[in-house]
């Protein structure tokens, strides 16, 4: 048997007396934990916060209103160039059609996220917003950090004017996506045009001060240190604890898709460590929701013993972070098999995580 | 013990299991539902991890090796097989003795140090193909180890031979076998033998021609088949029964949990084995048969992510590079591709906290990295 491993047992200790870890216990978290300690602890906490034997899930489609952008992360596969042949607009009439295919379906999520496109500016998504939520009763969960702080630029407004604007169109909530690692460094490698980590931090807490509530993500598998992983999740839970705006937590690991990073991808072990050391840093963040879109079913559902409480979005199109190769869809029928199969109850939730069912 | 796990235990009410892991005490049929039925799958690895960790340390065994099917012809029709073909099907091969050596010519280049060889029930090859068969392997590649030949094949071939088991056994063993694979095992129960796989070998007849293997003094695997119509008593049973011939004979190697995969079977409405399942079973296998020495995560059916996952859920070892030579071969590419994925290999089994053993096909260890 292996030695015992004192400054985690010490971390455990913290775990179990509900007592908040610091910047140094992530990091040794990180380092030297071993899995299925991460595993119980994480456990430990999404059972003090999720009492029931329950998993949530909500039905929604993704759709990418554009694909033109000018920022060219090295991430991404999905952007084309404005002036591009391939770039593209939806139409309202295509935009109403997705969104009547998924309310067929039982949805009540649309997100609605493209690039940072310069033809675009406020009235455009007023205009549109307006008429999605004057037909069609969803939740409206759109635009990235980076595109709303882009409207602003070159709509002349304020943030606070924007968003409040959006929101009086229609705009619900907020995703958390474009977050990908809030830490300087990083962004200057690999999204140099994109927002800076403390321009998406400052959207956030002006949008949660409007009372526009949003998700948090964090892409992590593009050559940073574990330090700077933790460094990431300090910083949601510090907004969070001033504005307590954000519903839930999703960490993905980067998709080697033939983009510019050509990065490995991550393994499940990867992210199982990495999903869990999540869950006990942010303890003032209810949700986690699993990223099987990415890893896959299997490790999909065996996030359920690491921490995360919730499925999210049955996806009916995803075209950003994956490609053909990459790409693990699951019907709503295998969702809640994976649910059950690992002793959960699935519930149908909307996207401020009422449970509908 | 983390007083979280110690707390965890007990309400999961694991405790007692655990208590008997500590003192060495072996585990019970009730103790095997029990593993079974819990929610709590961390703690159901923990334990299994305490075995695993108890036995291998942080050895984590692989081996080079190259899988050759001689023959997709069986005359057995197990629902659960999309391999078979009939004889008159557009699918049906016999490899001649030739392309088996052609075979293995064209992974000249790499260290191979197991060929992994099994097939259908095919009644027209005669007792010398399998004596030919296994010369023609050792004859191209003199220090390989040759893993060949399930409970089943060995039945039909002592059919063919007309002379005793041990007889028989002789002569293969003399030609060249080095060891037999676990397959063929499925799961040792009347109901899903009859529903299943009514026409082989019964349960009985796998235990008494693995007896006069090992008895033979060839070594051998053990596997269980899951993810079909199998209970968990089923299951618990069939665990029981090989810990059993193990404590009789001591020829089993490795005990290997093989996932049902329905695609293009029978059995195609059963929905694919989940990564829960994948995990518990190794974990359960791990902790009930302490007379084993090792438990084989197979990457090939689970996956490559949920395999590295066991080698914290009671896995000491995670098969070989074989699949992938097949392939990279199939895309046309060459050896390039194939060193990569052994240090793929290596790589998942270090980025998981694990120590490589590189093997041959009897356990002795080649290299540690």
């Amino acid at each position: 048997m292996r030695e015992s491993n004192g400054g985690i047992e010490a971390i455990a200790e913290k775990v179990e007396a509900g007592e908040r870890l610091t910047f140094d216990e992530g990091v040794e978290l990180f380092q030297r934990a071993t899995l299925l300690e991460l595993s119980a602890m994480a456990d430990r906490i999404r059972w003090r916060l999720h009492p029931e034997q329950v998993v949530t899930y909500v039905i929604g489609r993704n759709i990418n209103y554009t694909n033109v952008c000018w920022v060219k992360c090295s991430f991404c596969a999905f952007y084309r160039l404005p002036g591009s042949a391939e770039g593209y607009i939806l139409s309202k009439e295509q935009i109403f059609q997705k969104i009547q295919e998924m309310i067929d379906l039982g949805g009540t999520e649309v997100l609605m996220q493209g690039g940072l496109n310069p033809s675009l500016k406020i009235d455009y998504y007023e205009d549109l917003f307006a008429s999605i939520k004057a037909g069609l009763p969803i939740h409206l969960h759109a635009l990235s950090a980076a595109e709303i702080i882009y409207i602003a630029q070159i709509s002349k407004l304020s943030l606070k004017d924007t968003l409040k604007r959006l929101k009086a169109a229609g705009l619900d909530s907020i995703p958390g996506a474009g977050a990908e690692l809030l830490v300087d460094e990083v962004r200057d490698r690999v999204s140099p045009l994109k927002d800076t980590p403390s321009a998406w931090l400052n959207l956030m807490q002006t949008a949660h001060e409007l009372n526009i509530p949003s998700t948090a993500t964090m892409m992590y598998g593009m050559g940073e240190t574990l330090a700077q992983r933790v460094e990431h999740l300090m910083k949601i839970r510090d907004l969070q604890d001033r504005t307590g705006g954000f519903t839930a937590f999703i960490p993905w690991s980067y998709q080697p898709n033939g983009d510019e990073l050509k990065g490995q991808g991550d393994t499940g072990y990867g992210y199982l460590r990495t999903v869990a050391v999540s869950r006990i840093m942010l303890d003032n963040v209810k949700n986690i929701q699993a990223s099987w879109l990415t890893m896959g079913p299997k490790i999909g559902q065996l996030s359920l013993q690491y921490g995360v409480n919730d499925f999210g979005s049955t996806v009916l199109e995803e075209n950003v972070v994956t490609t053909e190769t990459t790409r693990h869809l699951m019907t709503l029928a295998e969702i809640r098999r994976n649910i059950q199969d690992a002793g959960f109850v699935p519930k149908r939730r909307n996207t401020r995580y009422q449970v509908l069912d | 013990m983390s007083r979280l796990m110690e707390s965890r235990l007990a309400a999961s009410g694991l405790e007692k299991i655990h208590q008997k892991i500590v003192d060495g005490v072996r585990l019970d049929f009730d103790d095997g539902l029990a593993l079974y039925r819990t929610r709590d799958l961390t703690s159901v690895g923990f334990l299994a991890n305490l075995v695993r960790e108890r036995k291998s340390g942080d050895l984590t065994y692989f081996v080079r090796n190259l899988h050759i099917n001689y023959t997709n012809i069986c005359n057995k029709g197990c629902k659960f097989c999309s391999f078979y073909a009939l004889p008159n099907d557009s699918r049906a091969y016999v490899l001649s003795i030739q392309d088996i050596q052609d075979r293995i010519r064209k992974h000249g280049d790499i260290p191979i140090h197991e060929i992994h060889m099994v097939a259908g029930i095919n009644p027209r090859l005669p007792y010398q193909y399998y004596l030919d068969l296994i010369r023609a392997v050792k004859e191209v590649k003199p220090g390989v180890q040759l893993k060949a030949f399930t409970m089943i094949e060995l039945a039909q071939i002592q059919r063919v031979a007309k002379k005793p088991m041990g007889e028989m056994l002789a002569d293969l063993k003399s030609a060249g076998l080095d060891c037999c694979p676990g397959g063929g095992a499925e799961v040792f129960s009347d109901r899903v033998h009859e529903e299943l796989f009514r026409a082989k070998l019964d349960n009985e007849g796998w235990f008494d021609v693995a007896r006069e293997v090992h008895r033979a003094g060839i070594r051998s695997n053990a596997t269980m088949l899951y993810g079909h119509i199998e209970t968990v008593e089923e299951k618990v049973k069939h665990l029981l029964h090989i810990r059993d011939l193990q404590d009789e004979t001591q020829g089993f190697m490795c005990f290997i949990p093989l996932a049902f995969d329905p695609a293009n079977t029978e059995l195609s409405h059963i929905p694919v084995t989940t990564g829960y399942a994948n995990l518990r079973e190794i974990a359960v296998a791990r902790l009930l048969l302490d007379n084993f020495p090792h438990i084989k995560a197979f990457w090939i059916m689970i996956t490559p992510a949920v395999a590295q996952l066991a080698l914290w859920y009671g896995a000491d070892d995670i098969d070989g590079t074989v699949s992938h030579y097949e392939i990279t071969h199939a895309l046309g590419d060459t050896s390039h591709h194939q060193e990569l994925h052994h240090e793929q290999l290596l790589a998942m089994i270090c980025e998981a906290g694990r120590k490589p053993v590189e093997r041959d096909a009897l356990y002795n260890v080649l290299s540690l990295n």
